[in-house]
């Protein structure tokens, strides 16, 4: 534990303003990745465990093709459409002979994948940390806010992010396919009953969630390590976000990403070994004054 | 007092205890000791998961937490010189109680998918607790030095013959308690809570201190499984700990069947030979086991006990809904 340097940090602006940054860029990252689960979850019922494994997938996606073209904007689109095609492919083939039967059934079938992609990916790309490089667009000096450093690219990164957030905001609130999702987080049997093709919509969550997983792994290769196993800790993480936000809840989500990457980052300088252990306290905290979480609708 | 049938099984399993040690012992072959010291440690590791998942219905993917701490506390009160084994080894049982009772009476509140989760977050952070505490726990290097092992009523667990038939006794007792648990109203109770939870409530059954006693239990005994482990490794290192040791139980719960008491030892037995087997070939054994575990899951859709008892009572080896079987 390491309280003054904590108290140091707050107490001057430039530190205070660079672990702020910091801190959003995981929770950006979280965001992405713990909508897309919070998605599938509220269609569907399930929670996609292999979620972290796609947005690893997503980062490996980028880092190759980044390699190979040399164009990032490529590298964002491959890993967006490759592994949402791959979601398509895990629910229809995998997923969908699971849903009547018991969660263990749904985990054991993740859990299967999990294994079965973190070996594909030593297989393919090594079990070695790899590092993609900053794309040249944003290879520029760090722009100086309160005495602190910002990256350009974490810049482009949130503003992705809060675009993405409010186009799913709007998506969800106004359009046809929106309605239809709220429907069947409410009641799954009656939109069924009532006409719509629910294979066909759960497949098409099931896409989003998995895309918006791939564009996270793709966001998250310039500035992370990409390494087979990446997966599970931003699956753990995820989960305390959707646990903190209130499962279902998208707006949840979002604020519950920026307090959890806030108490990542501020952790890491008050209890340097006990980063990951600050984020299960705050769960834990959430869970006993709030079992639904901050904006949880139904108790779990 | 104990039943006729209960002093019966006692009997049975102090026989088949009594055999299987002094087989391995008479044949005095190094491997087959290993692999049934390893059998009688992640078998009693995966029964004890399963009084949760195949008789509560509680599915709990943090199940490791219990046999990491359960090692660490045996090794580090070993360490501290001055305690004899069984002390260490009853404070270390009650101490993985005490941690059970806390993080099981904030998991049950939560069914499903969410208390999978939960407890998997709470094995997490005892991970991160071992990891983190590196003057305490040895931190990723694991807890060194080796684990004193001083004589005790004439058992000597620093040979390995003397470790050979405690291991056994312990493990034979503890599926024995086990046993008697699940026999017990009390496991008849668990299984009403499985299958009717507000059926139960109705009933005037008190579900949510029945789940946490269940939790409790099964802590225990992962603990037990934890401390083998500690002494048989004679250390204890952060992996114990970690989600992957849960999944490996619940892997062998599913290969053995639910259904079935004796399932996850079974499953515990043929995943090690598998494991072991994989392991001489390739080094991509997550592989392997995930497509194994895919077509457990997906083509039987049940352990392989569970088949057999189908087989034999002439049912299809598949059952035409998509429900899983659960233990009667």
């Amino acid at each position: 534990m390491n309280l003054d340097a904590l108290l140091d940090c707050v107490a001057a602006s430039s530190c205070l303003a660079t672990q702020i940054s910091a801190g959003l860029i995981i929770g950006m990252l979280l965001f992405l990745v713990a909508c897309g689960l919070t998605l599938i979850f509220g269609v569907l019922g399930v929670i996609n465990f292999t979620h972290g494994s796609f947005y690893m997938m997503g980062a490996y996606i980028a880092l190759t093709t980044f390699q190979t073209t040399g164009s990032y904007a490529l590298a964002v689109l491959a890993s967006t459409l490759g592994v949402a095609l791959f979601g398509v492919i895990f629910e229809r083939f995998f997923m969908a002979r699971v849903y009547g039967a018991d969660v263990l059934m749904q985990l054991l079938v993740c859990y299967a994948f999990i294994l079965i992609l973190d070996d594909m990916a030593k297989i393919v790309w090594g079990a070695d940390f790899r590092a993609m490089g900053m794309p040249e667009a944003f290879v520029l000096p760090p722009l100086r806010v309160a005495g602190g450093f910002l990256p350009p690219f974490y810049l482009f990164l949130a503003a992705v992010t809060v675009a993405i957030a409010i186009t799913l905001g709007v998506v969800i609130a106004k359009t046809r396919f929106g309605k239809i999702v709220r429907a069947a987080a409410a009641n799954r049997q009656m939109v069924g009953v009532l006409g719509i093709n629910t294979a066909l919509l759960y497949a098409a969550v099931f896409a989003l969630g998995s895309a918006l997983a791939g564009i996270a792994g793709a966001l998250a290769a310039p500035v992370r390590s990409v390494v087979p196993g990446m997966g599970f800790s931003i699956l753990i993480e995820s989960f305390i976000v959707t646990v903190i936000g209130g499962m279902g809840s998208i707006a949840g989500a979002f604020v519950a990403s920026i307090l959890v990457g806030i108490t990542r980052s501020f952790g890491s300088i008050g209890f340097p070994l006990f980063t990951d252990g600050t984020m299960f306290v705050f769960m834990a905290l959430v869970l006993l004054i709030k079992p639904t979480g901050l904006f949880g609708r139904r108790p779990g | 007092m104990m039943r006729r049938s209960a002093l019966l099984e006692a009997a049975l399993t102090a026989v088949a205890c009594l055999a299987v040690t002094t087989l391995c012992l008479a044949l005095g072959s190094k491997p087959l000791m290993d692999i049934v010291l390893r059998l009688a440690i992640f078998g009693l590791f995966a029964l004890s998961l399963n009084i949760l998942i195949g008789y509560t219905g509680l599915i709990s993917f943090g199940h490791a937490m219990f046999f990491g701490f359960g090692a660490y506390a045996f090794g580090l009160l070993m360490q501290a010189r001055g305690v004899s084994i069984p002390v260490a080894f009853a404070i270390a049982v009650l101490a993985t109680a005490a941690l059970a009772v806390v993080v099981g009476a904030l998991c049950i509140r939560l069914t499903a998918i969410y208390f999978a989760f939960l407890t998997l977050a709470f094995q997490m952070l005892v991970h991160a607790i071992i990891l983190g505490w590196v003057s305490l726990t040895g931190g990723d290097q694991g807890l060194r030095g080796g684990i004193p092992r001083p004589v005790f009523l004439g058992v000597n667990l620093a040979d390995p013959r003397h470790f050979f038939v405690f291991a056994c006794v312990v493990a034979f007792a503890s599926i024995f308690l086990i046993r008697q648990i699940l026999e017990a109203p009390f496991g008849y109770t668990l299984r009403v809570i499985r299958d009717n939870a507000d059926r139960a409530r109705a009933l005037g059954v008190p579900v949510q201190r029945y789940k946490l006693a269940a939790f409790v239990f099964a802590g225990v005994f992962a603990a037990v499984a934890g401390i083998l482990m500690s002494l048989y490794v004679s250390g204890a290192y952060p992996n114990f700990a970690f989600w992957t040791q849960s999944g490996d139980a619940i892997f062998m719960i599913m290969l053995g069947g639910i259904s079935v008491f004796l399932g996850p030892i079974v499953g515990a037995a043929v995943f090690l030979l598998l494991n072991d087997t994989i392991t001489r070939f390739t080094e991509y054994n997550g592989l392997v086991l995930g497509i194994v575990l895919l077509c457990v899951v997906l083509g039987l859709r049940a352990g392989l006990l569970d088949v057999v008892i189908r087989l034999m009572a002439g049912a299809p080896v598949r059952p035409a809904s998509v429900t899983t079987e659960t233990p009667v």
